[in-house]
């Protein structure tokens, strides 16, 4: 791909790529704006979810998907977690010169695939194209606006103890996929990323367990500052069961020879969310009748003991506590 | 008649000061009073013998008084009648709670004599010993305030308690079989135990049968249970080790008196006496002698000896020719059981029984731990016997703000500074640990109250991470309270400084930190530095080798790790093959996943460089073979390589020490002392199959030397660090401190070294609150 100062033959490519992937009725007319329907925001007491993200990530493509994947998944999954119907996608595109067409044909193509799962469309988008070495491939920006129903109010202030914290699956998987997928590492695996639209699951557990009081998904950070959050804006400790952690051999042998941690892996297809007690089970069970959720296992919960910090149930019988980390995982042992 | 007040100053309440004010007095003929107060002890004396009174004031001041200062001023007014002991003032800084002390030779005759009331009593105690700090609750100390609360005295014990001519006046925890705590033992397993079953006279003296049997006994001390079994019953130790979950961790032993350690290990004065003094430390010694099992401290060529220091250790051991294994009452990785029911719930699949009791133990408190190096007893392990008694701080502190200093992440313990005086905690462990965690939050507000310390200035370590500065943090930014953020390293050599007793003002020193990882100033991790230090400031000058660590915190816990890192850092696999394919070590090395850690160190992937002293030891002791996959407690392949050492080969020709020489990083910028050419020389020893003690003499030794080399570059002919401070935890090795120390002082150098503060992370929060009032005050 060449370099075009805004030329016009670059333009022409990329609405050809992206265009021709996105393409609907709101996009059509390649006004400078989407024009979008009120009509699912006429329902009383409904609210308006908007939110924007960006995506880099090195390999560009790995197992179970590609930046488009995520960039697409992300988004759709941050108003998910809130309780959103995610309607519609806006995407922006930072391209290094020299990137193959075909990466971007691909990248589109899931795109649209994640847009269609999710039941999302992308309505809007840019493109820039800038030199070598001032950008990494492919960078992209997504925002998304969903609605919230009437009633529906998810916030991590809202759990209480007692409360029972449920994942949908296994942890750490997309970390370990891109670690493996690095090649560099010499790492070989089977894992594939778990990236994958969660409004659908979101909606099947509301269905059932009304009373979800917060969900987050753990995306980088991991479960650990996912749940550091919640236990931080609910002023409530939550209590982690190691045991009970879904977690694969493989993703723990990655982890064990890099010296990470698997409880900080990102994860981008993997929630968890806080159901009162009485309706945990409902979740539970609303969960596992999901595809992204066969795996849901309940991992802990919410005390009142030592507000604001997460303690994990070792295997060994001791308390440890998971903490957020500041920056990277740095030794702290002396 | 002339009239005098006289204020003392020190570790003076509590301990049965007061009682001999009065004897002294009365025998003097004096007249007047004492009373407690904030200050100390506060004399009003009338009479002609007043200069005869405090020369016997200091000569027969009680076994566990320490006289800082005594002040003396003329006083007017009429004598009063004959000689009281007044009410107290309110508690202070300088005169609260004292540290638990060892049963004094009066309370152990009296346990051993069936004539008196108190005969086999457990808990007997005086002014002069006896629980104090792990029974307070809250300040001011007296008996409503601790855990005795629960137990009225008796009308006997009461006129003891009252008699100011009794060694027993205002013991708080004073007790007698009528009216204190009782023992006794249980089944772990659910079940009572009747004692008259083993025809012996009472429970502890049963739970020693049971010792003597095998069996493993919970045993309720202190601070804390203890884990015991008959240390030379080598199935019994084993199964401890099995049942606890201890790999190799040694055990701490305790004996019934200094014949039977003798026997298992050499005893110098210094370590006969520490064992003796009122605070009975765990003193590692040198085996010698008689063999215990290898189970006892696997790979190490030390045992870590108690004495008894209750009545009911006196009691339990009184038959046991042998020692004992005693170690902390938990399963590994959780803190000490305190509460019986815990101890129920917990050392059920542990011990076998338990000898319990029902005097609540407060604050939990370990076993203290030190060593002679040198001639001089060195803490390695702060805790029962010594905390939280005040360390005064040099000239140039007193008044001042009121610090708290929140310490490190693991061995934490915290510090307040008030007056001029510094309090550092007992050593409390590995925050990470919550429950640990949740204790030292306790332990803060409870030395908040007994200290009524409210902090003006908070002071952290600067790891972004460490559970102890971000509560610093949290507390500095909740309160409004300036907040310092001292480097780990400067931490280290200002306790150091501050412990030798260095003024405020002195001129700066050479700062030698050896340690495992600190957060340097750089945001890379350091662990081996040369440092340009006083209390306000420090510049690094120097440094051990940066060298990657592949996979951060997993390669403090494998020592295969850093012999890779180290190996490829300059030798290169190519040599490596070339050279030393033929050795048993090349196997091992090659077996790694190297693509992956080569990958991992080249691209920086979770492997931060570090300058640390530590690791490279983790490397020297892997290479040896004397340790490679997961350490099972921190610091253990060091303490097998230093293990290791033969010391007949110290003492061979200069050259055979293995060479470390002193480039410039980058090639311009600090000196550091590069390994390669040490690294050759073992590999080549490994070639030539050495004997694995002279490997390690050689590593110690080249080390010490490139060490005190680059104290003597930096310190350049001009001579500008006359004296060096050498602190952190790699000094706890007691061959590198001796060749270290014996070398700077050969130079002319003037060595700091540490004794009553750990040189450990134990020791950090001294530093932070020291470095964070010189700051301020600057
Ligand atoms: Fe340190
Ligand atoms: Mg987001
Ligand atoms: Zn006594
Ligand atoms: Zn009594």
């Amino acid at each position: 791909l060449a370099h075009g100062g805004g030329g016009k033959a670059m333009r022409d490519l990329v609405a050809d790529v992206f265009v021709a992937a996105f393409r609907n009725p709101e996009m059509g007319e390649l006004e400078d704006q989407a024009r979008l329907s009120s009509a699912a925001l006429a329902e009383p007491g409904a609210q308006l979810a908007f939110t924007t993200d960006s995506f880099v990530v090195d390999p560009v493509e790995f197992p179970g998907g590609d930046i488009g994947t995520i960039a697409v998944c992300g988004t759709v999954n941050d108003l998910a977690v809130g309780g959103a119907r995610p309607l519609w996608l806006s995407a922006a595109f930072i391209i290094e010169e020299g990137v193959e067409v075909a990466l971007l044909r691909r990248v589109a193509a899931s795109m649209r695939a994640s847009a269609e799962a999710a039941g999302v469309v992308i309505v809007t988008g840019d493109t820039k194209v800038v030199g070598r070495g001032s950008a990494d491939k492919l960078f992209v920006t997504t925002s998304g606006v969903g609605v919230i129903p009437a009633g529906r109010r998810l916030a991590a202030s809202r759990v209480r103890a007692g409360d029972v914290a449920l994942v949908n699956g296994v942890l750490g998987d997309h970390g370990a996929a891109i670690l493996a997928a690095r090649g560099d590492l010499a790492l070989t695996s089977d894992i594939v990323s778990d990236c994958r639209p969660l409004d659908g699951l979101m909606e099947a557990v509301l269905a059932a367990a009304p009373g979800v009081r917060a969900a987050r998904d753990c995306t980088r950070g991991g479960l650990a500052s996912a749940l550091n959050e919640i236990a931080e804006a609910a002023g409530v400790g939550i209590e982690l069961d190691e045991a009970a952690l879904p977690l694969r051999d493989e993703a723990k042998g990655i982890c064990e020879i890099l010296g990470l941690d698997p409880l900080y892996l990102a994860n981008e297809g993997t929630l968890v969310l806080f159901a009162p007690a009485g309706e945990a089970e409902a979740a539970l069970a609303a969960m596992r009748g999901h595809p992204a959720g066969r795996g849901a296992v309940a991992i802990g919960r919410a005390v009142e003991a030592h507000p604001a910090v997460v303690v994990m149930r070792t295997l060994l019988g001791g308390r440890r506590i998971v903490d957020m980390l500041v920056g990277e995982q740095l030794p702290r042992i002396c | 008649m002339r009239g005098e007040s006289i204020t003392v100053r020190g570790q003076v309440q509590g301990v049965g000061f007061r009682p001999t004010v009065w004897r002294i007095a009365t025998e003097l003929g004096l007249s007047g009073e004492v009373r407690n107060s904030g200050e100390g002890v506060e004399i009003r004396l009338w009479g002609t013998a007043l200069e005869r009174f405090t020369e016997r004031l200091r000569a027969e001041a009680p076994a566990l008084a320490r006289i800082e200062r005594i002040e003396t001023a003329p006083l007017d007014g009429p004598a009063p009648e004959g000689f009281r002991i007044a009410l107290s003032g309110g508690g202070a800084m300088h005169a609260s709670v004292t540290p638990d002390a060892a049963t004094c030779p009066d309370c152990l005759a009296e346990v051993r004599d069936p004539f008196v009331r108190r005969y086999r009593y457990p808990f007997a105690n005086c002014t002069n010993c006896g629980p104090r700090f792990s029974i307070v609750e809250a300040a001011p100390y007296d008996r409503e305030r601790t855990t005795m609360r629960a137990f009225a005295l008796c009308p006997d014990c009461r006129a003891e308690y009252e008699d100011p001519a009794d060694r027993r006046f205002h013991a708080q925890p004073i007790a007698c079989h009528a009216c204190g705590p009782r023992a006794w033992i249980e089944h772990l397993g659910g079940g009572a135990v009747s004692h008259e079953a083993f025809s012996l006279l009472d429970a502890v003296d049963a739970a020693g049968g049971m010792l003597t049997k095998g069996h493993i006994v919970a045993i309720k001390g202190i601070g804390g249970f203890h884990l015991a079994c008959d240390a030379a019953d080598a199935a019994a130790v084993e199964r401890l080790r099995a049942r606890k979950g201890r790999r190799a961790k040694p055990f701490a032993l305790m004996a019934r008196d200094l014949e039977t350690i003798r026997r298992y290990c050499a005893l110098s004065e210094a370590e006969a006496a520490a064992l003796q003094s009122p605070a009975a430390p765990i003193v590692l010694l040198q085996a010698e002698g008689e063999a215990l099992p290898d189970a006892v401290a696997p790979g190490l060529g030390q045992l870590g000896f108690m004495l008894p220091y209750t009545p009911l250790h006196h009691l339990l051991l009184r038959r046991m020719a042998r020692p004992v294994v005693m170690t902390s009452g938990n399963v590994s990785g959780r803190p000490q059981c305190t509460r019986n029911e815990a101890a129920r719930a917990e050392l059920a699949g542990v011990a076998d029984f338990a000898l319990m009791h029902d005097r609540e133990i407060a604050n939990r408190i370990d076993d203290s731990v030190l060593r002679v190096d040198l001639g001089r007893p060195r803490l390695l392990r702060r805790a029962r016997g010594y905390a939280p008694a005040p360390i005064a701080l040099p000239a140039g502190f007193d008044g001042g703000l009121r610090v708290l200093a929140l310490g490190g992440e693991l061995k934490n313990a915290f510090c307040l500074v008030k007056d001029g005086q510094a309090i550092l905690s007992q050593h409390m462990g590995d925050l990470e640990d919550a429950a640990t965690a949740e204790e030292a939050a306790r332990n803060l507000a409870l030395y908040q109250g007994l200290y009524e310390h409210e902090p003006e200035l908070v002071a952290v370590d600067r790891h972004p991470d460490y559970l102890s500065s971000k509560r610093g943090r949290e507390m500095a930014l909740g309160a409004g309270l300036p907040l310092v953020e001292v480097q780990h390293h400067h931490a280290h050599i200002a306790a150091c400084l501050a412990e030798n007793g260095l003024p405020l003002d002195s001129g700066p020193v050479l700062g030698i930190a050896l340690d495992g990882l600190g957060f340097g100033e750089d945001g890379t991790i350091w662990g081996g530095e040369f440092l340009a230090c006083d209390y306000r400031s420090s510049r690094r000058l120097g440094c051990l080798k940066p060298v990657a660590l592949p996979g951060g915190s997993a390669a403090v816990r494998a020592p295969w790790r850093n012999a890779y890192a180290q190996l490829m850092a300059e030798l290169g696999w190519a040599e490596l093959a070339m050279n030393f394919g033929h050795l048993a070590l090349f196997e091992r090395l090659e077996a790694l996943p190297r693509a992956t850690l080569d990958a991992m160190i080249a691209k920086g992937l979770n492997s931060p460089l570090s300058s640390s002293c530590g690791r490279l030891f983790d490397a020297a002791a892997a290479l040896c073979g004397l340790a490679w996959d997961e350490q099972a407690y921190e610091g253990e392949a060091a303490m097998r390589l230093e293990a290791a050492v033969d010391p007949a080969a110290l003492g061979e020709p200069d050259e055979l020490a293995y060479p470390f020489s002193i480039p410039l990083l980058g090639g311009r910028g600090l000196p550091y002392l590069e390994p390669l050419a040490a690294w050759r020389a073992l590999l080549g020893d490994l070639h030539l199959e050495t004997p694995v003690g002279v490997i390690a003499a050689r590593f110690h030794r080249g080390l010490a030397k490139g060490i005190v080399a680059m104290a003597e570059r930096l310190s350049g002919a001009e001579r500008s660090y006359p004296t060096v401070a050498l602190s952190g935890g790699c000094f706890q090795n007691r061959t590198l401190l001796a060749l270290v120390h014996e070398g700077l002082e050969a130079r002319g150098f003037s060595v700091l070294s540490h004794e009553r503060v750990p040189a450990n992370d134990g020791g950090l929060a001294l530093g932070q609150a020291v470095v964070a009032l010189a700051t301020r005050q600057a």
